[in-house]
Formats: C-alpha cells, sequence, structure tokens
C-alpha cells in the first residue's frame, strides 16, 4: 500500500535501537545511579515480573479495558460519524459536541468519571470511551461524506438491502478511515486507560506503574514500558497489518490486466 | 408484460423538458441526441435514480425488473465476479453460466479491476442480466472500445435481446449506425430544457441516417 512509501528500510531499526541501548548502557555505568539502572536491570525486572506472574496479570488486565473501550468506542464512533457524514441535521447537532469533546482533556472526562460514579470498572472504560468517540466520529464522517454516490446509484438500481448497502458497498470505501481511527484509537486508549488505572484501580499497568513510582522503582516502570511496547507492536503485526494486507488484496497495480 | 410510460410534464427541471413515451415489451430504441443533453439523465429518471423527479413521472415501473448498465461498470470493486452477481441473487453454477453467456468463462474469481475495459463492461453486462430484466437500460455500452470489442459487444446484446423477445431496451449512443445494427425505435433528445423530438419507429437500413437528416434540416430551419 501507498503509505509503506514513508517507511524507512527495516535493516534501520537493527542499528538505531541496539545503538540507542548502548548509548544507554554506557551513560547508566558512567553515572551509577538506581535512578537510571542499567538495561540488564531492566531485563532482569522484566523477567522476575514475568515469572511471579504478576506482569501477565497487570497487562491482562490493562489489554481487557483496552479491548471493552476500543470496541465500544469504534462501535459508536463509527455510527456516529457515518450518521453525521450522511445527514446534514445530524452533523449540525453533532458537530459542536464533538468539537466540545475533542479539546475536552482526557484528564478531566477521567476525574468526572469517577466523582460522578465512584471508582468503579464501568467509570473507567467510560471515561475512555468518552475521549475516544469524537475521534472515531470525526475520521468516520470524513470517509462517509466520500462515498462513491455512482455505487449508491447502482445499490438502489439493484435493490440492494439495507445490510449489503452497509458490508458490501459502504464498509470496503470506510475501511482505510478505520483503519486510520484503528491506529489512532490504539494509541491514545492505551495512553488513556494508563492514566484510568493510575488514578483509580488497584491492578493494570498503570496501576504498577503508579506503585513504582512511589518507591521510584526505574528499573520496573522501563520493564512495564518494554512489555507495553512489544504488545503495542504484537497487535500492529499480528492483527491490524495482515487485515490491511487481506482488505486490499483488490487493488490492482495501474495498467495490469487478465 | 412490459408498460411503461413516460409523462414529460412532471419533469419538472432545467435539464429534461417534456419527455412522453411509452415502452412495450420488445423495444429496441436507440437514444440520440448532442452530448450533454440529458440523455443519462433520461435514463436516471427512468430507473428511479433521480430523486428530484417524481415516482409519479414513470407510470409502470415499480413491477419492473430494470438491468442498468452504467458508463462505469460500477460492479464493486472490493468483490470477485462471482460475489458481485451473488449481491443481486444469483450464484453458483446460474453465475458461471451467465459469465460464460458473456464471453466471460473462467473468470468468476477476478477483481473487477483486474479485467480490462471491455471484459468489466460485460461482466456489468452479466450482472444486468442477471436480475432478469424486463428493460434493459444500457448507457453508451460501445464507449472507448475498439472496433473488434465494439462489434462483439453489439452482437451480444442482439443475441441477448432475440433471446429474450419480451426484453426492452434503450441504449445511449453517439453513433446513428448502432440504430441500424440494433434499435427498431429511434428516440431524439434536443433542446434546452431537453424535449424528445423524435419519437420513431425504424425499419431498414439507413432510416435513423434519413431521420436525423430530416430532423437536422428542421433544426436549421428554426
Amino acid at each position: 500500500m501507498k503509505q509503506e512509501t514513508g517507511r524507512p528500510p527495516a535493516w534501520c531499526y537493527w542499528v538505531v535501537l541496539p545503538l540507542l541501548v548502548a548509548v544507554w548502557a554506557g551513560v547508566a555505568s558512567t553515572l551509577n545511579t538506581p535512578l537510571l539502572p542499567m538495561p540488564s536491570d531492566v531485563l532482569n525486572a522484566l523477567l522476575q515480573e514475568s515469572q511471579s506472574g504478576a506482569l501477565w496479570h497487570h497487562l491482562g488486565a490493562t489489554l481487557a479495558r483496552v479491548g471493552v473501550a476500543f470496541v465500544l468506542a469504534m462501535l459508536m464512533g463509527t455510527f456516529i460519524g457515518i450518521a453525521m457524514g450522511r445527514s446534514k441535521t445530524t452533523n449540525a447537532l453533532f458537530d459542536p459536541l464533538m468539537v466540545l469533546l475533542l479539546n475536552l482533556p482526557a484528564l478531566v472526562t477521567i476525574i468526572l468519571m469517577y466523582v460522578w460514579f465512584g471508582l468503579v470498572e464501568v467509570a473507567a472504560v467510560m471515561a475512555v470511551v468518552i475521549n475516544k468517540v469524537p475521534n472515531v466520529a470525526v475520521t468516520v464522517r470524513e470517509g462517509a461524506r466520500s462515498l462513491d454516490s455512482r455505487l449508491e446509484d447502482m445499490a438502489s438500481v439493484y435493490g440492494f438491502s439495507r445490510w449489503q448497502r452497509l458490508n458490501d458497498v459502504w464498509l470496503p470505501q470506510l475501511f482505510p478511515y478505520l483503519m486510520a481511527a484503528t491506529r489512532g484509537g490504539l494509541a491514545l486508549i492505551w495512553k488513556i486507560v494508563l492514566v484510568v488505572e493510575l488514578l483509580g484501580r488497584s491492578n493494570g499497568v498503570g496501576f504498577q506503574l503508579h506503585m513504582a513510582f512511589q518507591v521510584f522503582d526505574v528499573a520496573l516502570i522501563l520493564a512495564y514500558s518494554l512489555a507495553f511496547i512489544a504488545v503495542v507492536q504484537l497487535i500492529e503485526l499480528a492483527i491490524l497489518q495482515p487485515l490491511e494486507r487481506r482488505a486490499s488484496r483488490w487493488r490492482q497495480p495501474e495498467g495490469v490486466y487478465a | 408484460m412490459l408498460e411503461l410510460d413516460i409523462r414529460g410534464r412532471d419533469f419538472n427541471r432545467p435539464v429534461l423538458g417534456e419527455v412522453r413515451a411509452s415502452i412495450s415489451a420488445g423495444d429496441r430504441i436507440c437514444l440520440l441526441g448532442p452530448s450533454g443533453i440529458g440523455k443519462t439523465t433520461l435514463l436516471n429518471a427512468i430507473a428511479g435514480l433521480d430523486k428530484s423527479i417524481p415516482a409519479s413521472a414513470v407510470v409502470g415501473r415499480d413491477a419492473l425488473n430494470v438491468g442498468y448498465l452504467f458508463q462505469e461498470h460500477r460492479l464493486l470493486p472490493w468483490r470477485t465476479l462471482k460475489a458481485n452477481l451473488k449481491l443481486v441473487g444469483v450464484s453458483g453454477a446460474a453465475a458461471e453460466d451467465l459469465l460464460a453467456q458473456v464471453g466471460l468463462d473462467g473468470y468468476s474469481d477476478y477483481f473487477p479491476d483486474q479485467l480490462s475495459l471491455g471484459m468489466a463492461r460485460r461482466a456489468a453486462l452479466a450482472r444486468c442480466l442477471a436480475v432478469k430484466p424486463d428493460l434493459l437500460l444500457l448507457d453508451e455500452p460501445f464507449a472507448s472500445l475498439d472496433p473488434v470489442m465494439a462489434n462483439e459487444l453489439k452482437r451480444l446484446i442482439n443475441r441477448i435481446l432475440d433471446d429474450h423477445p419480451d426484453m426492452a431496451m434503450i441504449c445511449v449512443t453517439h453513433d446513428e449506425a448502432d440504430v441500424d445494427i440494433l434499435a427498431n425505435r429511434l428516440w431524439y433528445l434536443d433542446g434546452k430544457p431537453a424535449r424528445l423530438m423524435w419519437n420513431d419507429a425504424v425499419r431498414g437500413v439507413g432510416r435513423a441516417r434519413q431521420l436525423l437528416g430530416q430532423m437536422r434540416e428542421l433544426h436549421s430551419a428554426d
């Protein structure tokens, strides 16, 4: 796909990242302070957490929150986005709300949800959803506005059902927008979930970071960050990229005919 | 049995003016006229796609199956030919048969953009046939095809119409010669707003050219 043109060659990851670790190790051994642990200390912390099961417990809790919030936000955002893109009235009704929500700091939503509903799971997930829905809606709205009216006419002539229109005509056209919303969404939701956990939950990566922060355990903070980055990359490689490849099978390079 | 009445006075819009005509089973109509005059608009009106034209303007459409071959193929590019046909209710062996009819044997797993222009148009024609149309609307089906492919498609359309004597067709074209090959009636759309200036049966080679010649003379006399 076209968007890969901006991606540098694979080898650079194998040069830049090890170089970063080397510099880190150099600086850490020079300073020799617990506030900047050696890379090996971080690895040890990671192994320990993994063996004790704490890593999986907290990572699992965070993943579950991210998963639920993501699905809810995508469903609601897509629905609102399509409605806004297809109807002027709906757009006029929702646009001011979206502007309001887009500019509302995530922290405010989290605090309000906790204040109004208590330190409960539903409040945590709701705070994340409220933060994410406007992003999805605004992105999907652009997609809904650019739906090909010629295919709409075709669908009318051939009497497509509602489901066929959605699944066969609209979704493939919205796919790039949904992918953009997914990518942006996961990045944002991860970050908000951590804050939510830090402020009012008793498990999850955010909670662990909070505990490590209290005792200035930098090795543990970095260990959880690494685990976190690994999971995000895993989702990208194992789910998002194959999905994208599958969905763009039909695209042909220009000028290639049977 | 196909009976379609178009009542022009309801076409309340700047492009189309008075269009009064009726279509019956077996009509093979070529629709000619200067480009940009509203031929596609008229097809869209007949197909019920033009929301600015009241449904009452085209009497009898609801009872019809309409197969519309648009200027572009308008197959869903992200679905294979097979899947495109399935969306209009034809699958399995019937879909393969339909593709074979338009000369696309063995292409059922291809995506539309893997086909040449002519092949994609024939695939779109297969979809028209899939709905067992009473009325076939063809919008410049021979545009941008080379002469060999264009002739092949004309033969194919004629064969389809011969096989289904109850089917009616309206075919937008710019080539007067197409009238001799395809049509038994000629519609001529002209003016601003466009009116149906000529609605005539054509029999015999060259009749269309003769009619159009008279038509132009009348026009230049205005």
